[in-house]
């Protein structure tokens, strides 16, 4: 073991110096710019959470899993989990090695930035010894996860199905410069090491390569050259890096620490968001995702588009995308770096409604309503059917015959004209007429003296749990209730032994993570099928009032698509627990569409 | 036709000149769905503020295009946007950004007068 250049330096290694001061640089910058904007209330929480033990912990956790080993992804796709964690992981693996063996030979060049990495270049070691034949080992076998990685990115860049993805992002040329240079760094690393293989040593795949190519690999005036290349290359990847969609490798690990402390989205591209843009890594997931993908015209509507186009600016592009949403929540459900693409919608929409001039909103006539007779019985339930549900009365009707057998006391809170739950306008950007409201109806239940308040649609639920904070009140979705009635055993029910599937409505599945209560209840009336995406991945009924833009005749084929998707393993029935989504699927459908509670209320035991 | 003041009923004259058509086509490049209400009334019959209050979204249209809106318009001001109006609507008029629009354009209007 000897230094083989005693200097410690060669020009070869400034293109790589140059690069990695500028991409450190850049993300100090951008570091600091985050912090700054976020406010005051934020960045207390987000500092706190940063010494908070169990927060230390599921950072640190969380950091290896989504940055390093992509566990997420490996659930989700294998041969992309391969490719994304041994690129990142294997790369991560040389550099440390890179380190340790500079702090066991050489430990003082390791001021030296560059020393680490070129470390073969500069230093002599045998692969005779035990030692030396053991980093070599590493070394190279690293080398050929990353390389069998890079492998796998080629293929897909050319023919992206075959590792199971339909449509991959269209990159943007800094973007393709950032992958060719990324392509380039490994095999040209694997050339200049297979030079001083010949004069040092080597492993399994660099002594192999200078075998292979003996000619061009014994001329000493090439070394020089291939370092040269390999130097270049990392140089160009770092310095477009804080322009390209890699940016999300160091974005990443500010996101995570700062998606655990729980800070909210407030501004499209400021503080926690701006972090959240930079850490999108444009891999393309939403866009199979967007149950609008089904017309190739909504292609360009996907998360990452509107990520790139927050990015530059684009305020137009961006307001068309984040109007058109239908908010389901599957690409944020989906992503892996867990964007989140509705919050971020919804505040370009909330500053864009505060930024013009319309009509203000005058709910007055709202101080009229009367309030709700007081109960004093305990645990007695207050049912608010909501405004769709009275353009569906079968659901209603249906609840109440099930609340009825099972011997419930309840009361109807809107069987005289509903109040809006407050989600459609709040959905709509119009944050401060939807608390509105919310108050009037705060009020009303409060003041009601019920325990429990049950909703029969997804939509209203998702808000009642989000932003209602009522005190003293449980706010339970039918499936939920009639699911603790039944294995309470107060309601009482036959087996059809029909089969149904179950469509899990966006706001209820992915909006509130109910997914396990209305299966069990299902089980008992019938036998539950499934569809081909379902849970966390069930596709949008394309009813939804997320969507401001999308147009009557553009939903059909979105309702079209999510039938045929439910309908996959032949049911006899739809089961959904929303009213929108039976009014959507109802248009369209040819198996029968019926709701939660009219399944239930039919298979109503009597005896 | 010359109003006299004599009549029993107030008049119905609709004057070509009151259409703010300049607005109107703005928001028929908003929202051309605009264009395709057939007047039927089952938004107005479904409507969640009806109930509460007089909105109904037929007569606002038929008045946008009347350029009667001034009686109307303020009627929008109680909409909770719920979404049932474009439920019902047998035309399939995306309700709801035709109601935001309106309340855009006639705002933008009004602020440049």
């Amino acid at each position: 073991m000897k230094e083989r250049i005693l200097a410690a330096y060669d020009p070869f290694v400034l293109p790589f110096v140059f690069g990695m001061t500028f991409v450190l640089a850049y993300c100090l910058i951008a570091l600091v710019k985050v912090l700054i904007q976020l406010n005051a209330a934020d960045r207390r929480k987000f500092a706190l959470s940063l010494i908070t033990p169990t927060t230390i912990f599921k950072n640190i956790r969380d950091i290896f899993c989504d940055c390093l080993f992509h566990v997420k992804l490996w659930k989700r796709n294998k041969v992309l989990g391969y490719m994304h964690s041994s690129i990142a992981f294997g790369w991560f693996m040389i550099i440390v090695i890179g380190h340790i063996e500079t702090i066991l030979y050489i430990p003082e060049r390791l001021h030296k930035m560059y020393y680490p990495i070129f470390f073969r270049y500069f230093m002599e070691e045998q692969n005779t010894t035990l030692q030396g034949s053991f980093f070599f080992f590493l070394m190279d076998f690293f080398l050929l996860v990353i390389l069998s990685g890079i492998a796998i990115a080629i293929v897909k860049r050319f023919r992206s199905r075959i590792v199971g993805m339909r449509r991959t992002t269209k990159l943007t040329l800094t973007d393709r410069i950032g992958l060719y240079s990324l392509w380039a760094i490994f095999p040209l690393r694997w050339i200049a090491e297979g030079f001083t293989a010949g004069v040092a040593g080597g492993s399994f795949m660099t002594v192999p390569i200078n075998w292979l190519l003996h000619n061009f690999m014994s001329k000493p005036e090439n070394i020089t050259v291939a370092w040269w290349l390999y130097s270049i290359a990392l140089g160009t990847f770092l310095t477009v890096l804080p322009f390209t969609r890699y940016m999300h490798i160091p974005a990443e690990i500010l996101l995570v620490p700062m998606r655990n402390a729980g800070l909210p989205v407030r501004h499209t591209r400021k503080g926690f968001s701006l972090a959240m843009l930079y850490s999108c890594p444009s891999c393309g997931v939403c866009i199979d995702a967007c149950p609008m993908g089904v017309q190739k015209k909504n292609v360009k509507d996907a998360t990452v588009y509107m990520v790139r186009n927050l990015k530059r600016r684009n305020r137009k592009r961006s307001l068309e995308i984040a109007e058109k949403c239908l908010m389901c929540g599957k690409c944020a459900a989906l992503c892996q770096v867990q964007m989140d693409a509705c919050g971020l919608r919804l505040a370009y929409r909330t500053s864009q409604e505060r930024k013009q001039n319309r009509i203000p909103a005058d709910f007055g006539y709202l101080n009229a309503v009367a309030p709700l007779p007081r109960t004093e019985t305990e645990g007695k339930v207050l049912y608010y059917a909501g405004c769709m549900s009275s353009l569906t009365p079968v659901i209603s009707r249906s609840v109440q015959q099930v609340l009825r057998h099972a011997g419930v006391e309840f009361e109807l809170m809107d069987k005289d004209g509903s109040i809006c739950c407050g989600r459609p306008l709040m959905l709509a950007g119009r944050q401060d007429e939807a608390r509105a409201l919310i108050e009037k109806n705060r009020k009303l239940i409060e003041e009601s003296g019920a325990r429990i308040l049950l909703v029969s649609c997804a939509i209203c639920y998702r808000i009642f749990k989000e932003h209602y904070d009522l005190i003293g009140v449980e706010v339970m979705h039918y499936t939920e209730y009639f699911n603790r009635l039944l294995q309470e055993g107060r309601l009482k029910v036959k087996n059809s032994h029909q089969t149904l599937v179950y469509h899990d409505p966006c706001d209820l599945g992915r909006g509130c993570g109910i997914y396990d209560a209305p299966r069990t209840a299902l089980r008992a009336v019938g036998q539950l099928v499934p569809a081909l995406k379902e849970r966390e991945e069930s596709i949008c009924c394309g009813g939804s009032v997320g969507s401001l833009t999308l147009r009557y005749e553009d939903r059909e084929p979105i309702t079209r698509g999510a039938l045929d998707n439910l309908t996959a393993n032949n049911p006899e029935q739809i089961v959904t627990a929303c009213p929108l989504c039976l009014k959507t699927f109802g248009r369209y459908a040819t198996v029968p569409v019926a709701d939660f509670a009219q399944i239930l209320a039919e298979n109503l035991d009597n005896d | 036709m010359i109003d006299f003041g004599y009549g029993l009923t107030p008049s119905s004259t609709l004057k070509i000149e009151d259409v703010r058509l300049p607005a109107f086509g703005e928001l028929l490049r908003r929202e051309p769905d605009a264009a395709k209400c057939i007047a039927c009334g089952s938004c107005a019959a479904s409507c969640s503020a009806g109930v509460f209050t007089e909105m109904n979204l037929r007569r606002v249209i038929l008045s946008l295009q009347r350029g009667r809106e001034k009686e109307t318009l303020p009627l929008l001001r109680h909409c909770m946007l719920c979404g049932k109006c474009q439920l019902v609507c047998p035309r399939g008029v995306n309700t709801r950004h035709l109601i935001l629009s309106i309340g855009k354009v006639y705002q933008l209007e009004e602020d440049k007068r």
